[in-house]
C-alpha cells in the first residue's frame, strides 16, 4: 500500500459509521466511497456530511441522464481538431465527458433544490415536444432534428419581458453546461488561465502594456515592491520610509 | 440543568477570537496574564490541510465553488454567513438587516478583504463637520501610535501619499497594477478621481521568521496556509501561544451571558457547549467582549441582574441603538479593448492593487461624508458561475445572443478578463433609530434569546449612493467601457444594498464621555462595570468610509494596555 492508499484507507475507514447509504441509491459503495475521496477540500464536518449525503443520492433517472448528456453534448460538441483563433496558443478543447459535466449537474439538482422541477419538466417537455413534431422521443431524433427543436428554444428574445418555459429551461442547461465545463480540469485548460499556483506578480507583461497603450506611471515605481528584496525583513525609518 | 464550574480563575476572560479579541489575546498574554478565549465555532488554523481550501481547483468540489453552503463561494473561508442553521433572528417591521457571522476562531479575519485603512482626523469628529452624530471622545492623535504598531506588527502594504485624512503608515511596498487596473486608472483621473495604490494587510515583503511572504495565488479570502495575509488566528492568537502566554482556548462554546457579583461587577461568563450541550460557568478578574457588534450588544442585554436590570452596561438604554454598517454600491462594465486578450497569470493578491479614497468636499455635495471606490476584474480563476450567459455581451456588438455549438467556447474566451466592476463603500450617519434588540419570541438552538433589527436608511446615504453611480458611469465612459445594468433609481434607493451586506456593523456600544449618551469611556470600559470592556467595533462612534478592522485592533490594542495598567493599579 502507497501512501496515498493508506492515507485513502484511513479516511475512509473514519467515516465507516457515517456511511448512511440511502435508500434511492444507485450507487454501489464502492463507487461511492471513490466520488467521497475525490472530493477532499477543506469541509467542516458539516459540510461533509452534507455533500456524501448528496453524493448517495441519486435525483435524476437514468432516461434523464442520458437527455441530459446528449443536451451537453449538443451545446458543447466534443472538438477533433486544436481550437483558439485568438491571440493565445490554441489548446485542445475537452468533450463533456472529460469535464464531468453530467455528473456536475446530477449534484447542483440536489444542491439547489429549487431548480429540480424546471430540469425534469424541461426535459419532459423536449419527448413531449418531439413526439408531437417526429412522433419519437427526443432521444431517437436525428442530430439534425435536434438541432432543429434547439433552434426554437436556445434564443431568448431579448424584448420580451417574460421567456417561454422552455427557452428558460434551455437557458439554466446551458448555464450548467457551460459552467460545468470550464471550471472543470479542460475547460479551465481551454480558457487559459494560468493562475492558482505561486509564482511573483511583478506587473502585466510588457508586450500586454504596449498592445493596450498603458504603462506605469513613472511617480509610482517607487512604490512597488522589489521582489529581489521580498525576503529581507521590513523595516523603517522614523518617518515609516521602508529601509530594506 | 447544572452549570458546570471550571475551577481555574482567570486575569481575563476574552469573547470571541477575531479582530478584536485576538488583538486583547496578544497584548494581555504577552503581559503575563492568565487569558481565557472563548469562541462560538470550531478550532481553525489556515495551515490545517484538513481545513485549507487555498489553491484548491474548483473541479475540486462537486459543486465547483458554489455558494450553496457558504455565502461567498464554498472555498471561502467563513464558516457562517448571513444565515446559520439554528442561529436565527428577527426584523422589525419592513427593516431588513443582514447579519454576516462567522463561526471560528479567528472569526471573519479568515476571509475579509484585507482593506486596512486608517481613520483620518475628520473621521473622529464628524458632527464638527456637518452636525451629524456625533464625534469620538478620542481624535486621531490618541490612536495614531496604536495604528504604528498594528502597521509593525501585522505587516500592511501601501505608499506614502501626504493625505490629509487618510493617514499614512509603516508600508510595506504595493503590488503592481492589473491591467484592468490601470483602465481604472486612467478613467477615473480623467474625472478627477484620485487613485493610489490599495492598503492591504498582505505581506508583500517579509517581516519576521515566522510568517510567510505572499505568493499572489489572490485567495486571501481561503485564508493563507503560510500566514502571508492577516487572520486573527495565524497572527495574534498563535504568536502569543508560541511565545509561552498563558492562552486556554475554549472553543465551540457560545456565551450567554456575563456574570456579575453583588456590586455589579462582571465575575465571568456562563456559555453553551455546542458538543455536549451543557452549561459552563468560567471565571476572571475582567471580560472583555469582542464578540462583534451586534453579538456584543446581545450578549450585554441577555446579561439581566438585580445591579443591572436593563442588562449589562444598558443604563443608558443604548446598547444595541446607534447601529451602522457601510453604505454600498456596486455596477459592472464591459471594456471592449479587453475582449480577446492576451492570457498570463494575473492573480496577484488577495485584493484590488489600487482604488480611490474619498476625493471631494462634502460642502459642495448634497450629501454628507463620503465613500472609496474598489475595483475588481482581471483573468481570474473560473468558478461556478462562469459560463453562464456566455455570450449576453454580444448584444453590444451587434452579434447573436444565445444559441449553442462551439462558438459557445470562443464567446467565452473572448469575453473573459473584458467585464470588471467598481464598489463604492461610504460612511453612513449613525442613527439612534437604527438598532437591534433582544426578541422574546424566539431563542438559538442553544435556547439563548436572539436578536431583531431595525434599519433603515435615509437620504444622506441615497444621495450618497446616487452619487456613487454618477461617479462609476463616468469613469466607465472615459475608459472607452460599456455601463451594465440600469441605473437604480429612487424605486431602489439610488442602487444601496441591505444594511448588513457590507459586513462592517459598528456602533452598538458607542463610546463617550458622558454615560448617559454612551456605552463605554474612551479606554472601551463600560461605564456600568469597571471590569468589562469592549474590544470589537460596537464602541464605533461613526464609521468613516474605511473598514473597522484596523481601527478595531488599534483600538484593542489601547484599551489591552489600559486593562493591564489597571489591574497593575488594582483598579479593577
Amino acid at each position: 500500500m502507497n501512501r496515498r492508499d493508506s492515507i485513502r484507507s484511513l479516511f475512509l475507514g473514519s467515516m465507516a459509521g457515517g456511511l448512511m447509504l440511502e435508500s434511492c441509491v444507485s450507487e454501489s459503495k464502492e463507487t461511492l466511497e471513490q466520488k467521497l475521496w475525490e472530493y477532499q477540500y477543506g469541509r467542516t464536518p458539516e459540510e461533509q456530511a452534507y455533500d456524501e449525503k448528496l453524493l448517495g443520492q441519486q435525483f435524476f433517472r437514468n432516461n434523464e441522464i442520458e437527455k441530459i448528456k446528449r443536451l451537453a453534448n449538443l451545446i458543447l460538441p466534443p472538438t477533433e481538431e486544436k481550437l483558439g483563433n485568438l491571440d493565445f496558443p490554441p489548446t485542445a478543447g475537452g468533450n463533456i465527458e472529460e469535464a464531468k459535466v453530467p455528473e456536475f449537474i446530477e449534484f447542483m439538482a440536489k444542491d439547489i433544490p429549487s431548480i429540480q422541477t424546471q430540469m425534469r419538466g424541461g426535459l419532459m417537455w423536449l419527448d413531449i415536444h418531439t413526439r408531437k413534431t417526429y412522433n419519437k422521443d427526443f432521444l431517437d431524433c436525428s442530430e439534425d432534428e435536434q438541432h432543429q427543436v434547439l433552434d426554437q428554444i436556445a434564443y431568448p428574445d431579448p424584448k420580451a419581458s417574460e421567456q417561454k418555459m422552455e427557452v428558460g429551461f434551455f437557458t439554466l442547461m446551458r448555464n450548467l453546461v457551460m459552467t460545468g465545463y470550464f471550471t472543470s480540469e479542460v475547460g479551465i485548460n481551454e480558457l487559459g488561465y494560468k493562475g492558482n499556483q505561486p509564482n511573483v506578480w511583478d506587473g502585466v507583461p510588457d508586450e500586454v502594456l504596449k498592445a493596450h497603450g498603458m504603462s506605469y506611471d513613472e511617480s509610482w515605481i517607487p512604490k512597488f515592491v522589489d521582489q529581489s528584496k521580498r525576503n529581507d525583513i521590513a523595516q523603517w525609518d522614523e518617518e515609516g520610509n521602508l529601509i530594506s | 440543568m447544572q452549570i458546570i464550574e471550571n475551577q481555574k480563575q482567570y486575569d481575563v476572560v476574552i469573547v470571541g477570537s477575531g479582530a478584536g479579541g485576538g488583538m486583547a489575546t496578544k497584548i494581555l498574554a504577552n503581559a503575563g496574564l492568565k487569558v481565557a478565549v472563548v469562541e462560538a465555532g470550531p478550532f481553525f488554523d489556515p495551515a490545517n490541510p484538513q481545513q485549507q481550501t487555498q489553491l484548491k481547483w474548483p473541479y475540486e468540489s462537486p459543486r465547483r465553488g458554489a455558494g450553496t453552503k457558504r455565502a461567498f463561494g464554498e472555498f471561502d473561508m467563513a464558516y457562517g454567513g448571513w444565515e446559520i442553521d439554528g442561529e436565527p433572528y428577527n426584523q422589525i417591521g419592513n427593516s431588513k438587516f443582514d447579519w454576516f457571522r462567522s463561526r471560528m476562531l479567528g472569526g471573519r479575519t479568515n476571509h475579509w478583504g484585507r482593506i486596512s485603512l486608517r481613520f483620518g482626523p475628520r473621521d473622529f469628529k464628524g458632527k464638527d463637520r456637518d452636525g451629524l452624530g456625533e464625534n469620538w471622545p478620542i481624535g486621531y492623535e490618541d490612536i495614531r501610535p496604536y495604528y504604528d504598531k498594528v502597521d509593525k506588527l501585522i505587516g500592511v502594504f501601501g505608499s506614502k501619499e501626504n493625505l490629509y485624512n487618510e493617514p499614512d503608515g509603516y508600508f510595506l511596498p504595493a503590488p503592481k497594477p492589473r491591467l484592468h487596473e490601470l483602465y481604472y486608472k486612467k478613467g477615473a483621473e480623467k474625472s478627477g478621481v484620485k487613485v493610489i495604490p490599495s492598503r492591504l494587510s498582505i505581506l508583500t515583503k517579509r517581516i519576521n521568521s515566522d510568517r510567510g511572504i505572499c505568493f499572489y495565488c489572490n485567495q486571501c479570502s481561503r485564508s493563507c496556509s503560510v500566514y502571508a495575509d492577516f487572520s486573527a488566528g495565524s497572527c495574534l492568537i498563535f504568536p502569543a501561544q508560541k511565545a509561552g502566554g498563558q492562552v486556554d482556548l475554549y472553543v465551540n462554546s457560545m456565551v450567554r451571558e456575563v456574570e456579575v457579583n453583588e456590586e455589579g461587577k462582571a465575575t465571568g461568563v456562563l456559555f453553551i457547549n455546542k458538543e455536549d450541550r451543557k452549561e459552563y460557568r468560567i471565571k476572571g478578574k475582567v471580560v472583555v467582549l469582542a464578540a462583534s457588534a451586534c453579538s456584543t450588544a446581545r450578549i450585554l442585554l441577555n446579561s439581566k441582574s438585580a445591579q443591572h436590570p436593563n442588562g449589562l452596561g444598558n443604563s443608558s438604554n443604548l446598547v444595541g441603538k446607534y447601529l451602522h454598517d457601510s453604505t454600498g454600491s456596486d455596477r459592472m462594465a464591459f471594456v471592449p479593448e479587453l475582449m480577446n486578450r492576451k492570457r498570463y497569470n494575473e492573480d496577484g493578491v488577495g485584493g484590488m492593487h489600487l482604488y480611490s479614497p474619498w476625493w471631494l468636499d462634502n460642502k459642495k455635495l448634497d450629501f454628507p461624508r463620503g465613500y472609496h471606490i474598489e475595483v475588481w476584474g482581471g483573468l481570474g480563476m473560473p468558478s461556478y458561475g462562469t459560463g453562464f450567459n456566455p455570450n449576453d455581451l454580444n448584444k453590444y456588438l451587434g452579434l447573436k445572443v444565445g444559441g449553442y455549438g462551439n462558438q459557445l467556447r470562443e464567446d467565452v474566451k473572448k469575453f473573459y478578463g473584458s467585464v470588471m466592476g467598481m464598489s463604492g463603500r461610504g460612511e453612513s450617519i449613525a442613527r439612534e433609530d437604527n438598532y437591534c434588540e433582544i426578541d422574546p419570541t424566539t431563542v438559538d438552538e442553544f435556547g439563548i434569546p436572539v436578536l431583531r433589527f431595525n434599519y433603515s436608511w435615509s437620504d444622506h446615504e441615497r444621495k450618497q449612493a446616487r452619487h456613487m453611480h454618477n461617479t462609476f458611469e463616468e469613469i466607465i465612459e472615459n475608459m472607452g467601457g460599456v455601463v451594465l445594468g440600469n441605473k437604480p433609481g429612487a424605486d431602489r434607493d439610488y442602487g444601496l444594498l441591505n444594511p448588513g451586506r457590507i459586513i462592517h456593523e459598528v456602533g452598538t456600544t458607542r463610546m463617550g464621555s458622558d454615560p448617559k449618551k454612551s456605552v463605554v469611556n474612551e479606554f472601551e470600559q463600560l461605564h456600568d462595570a469597571a471590569n468589562v470592556f469592549i474590544v470589537d467595533a460596537g464602541p464605533f462612534v461613526s464609521q468613516a468610509d474605511k473598514n473597522p478592522t484596523w481601527t478595531i485592533m488599534a483600538l484593542s490594542w489601547r484599551t489591552s494596555e489600559f486593562i493591564i495598567q489597571e489591574l497593575k493599579k488594582q483598579n479593577i
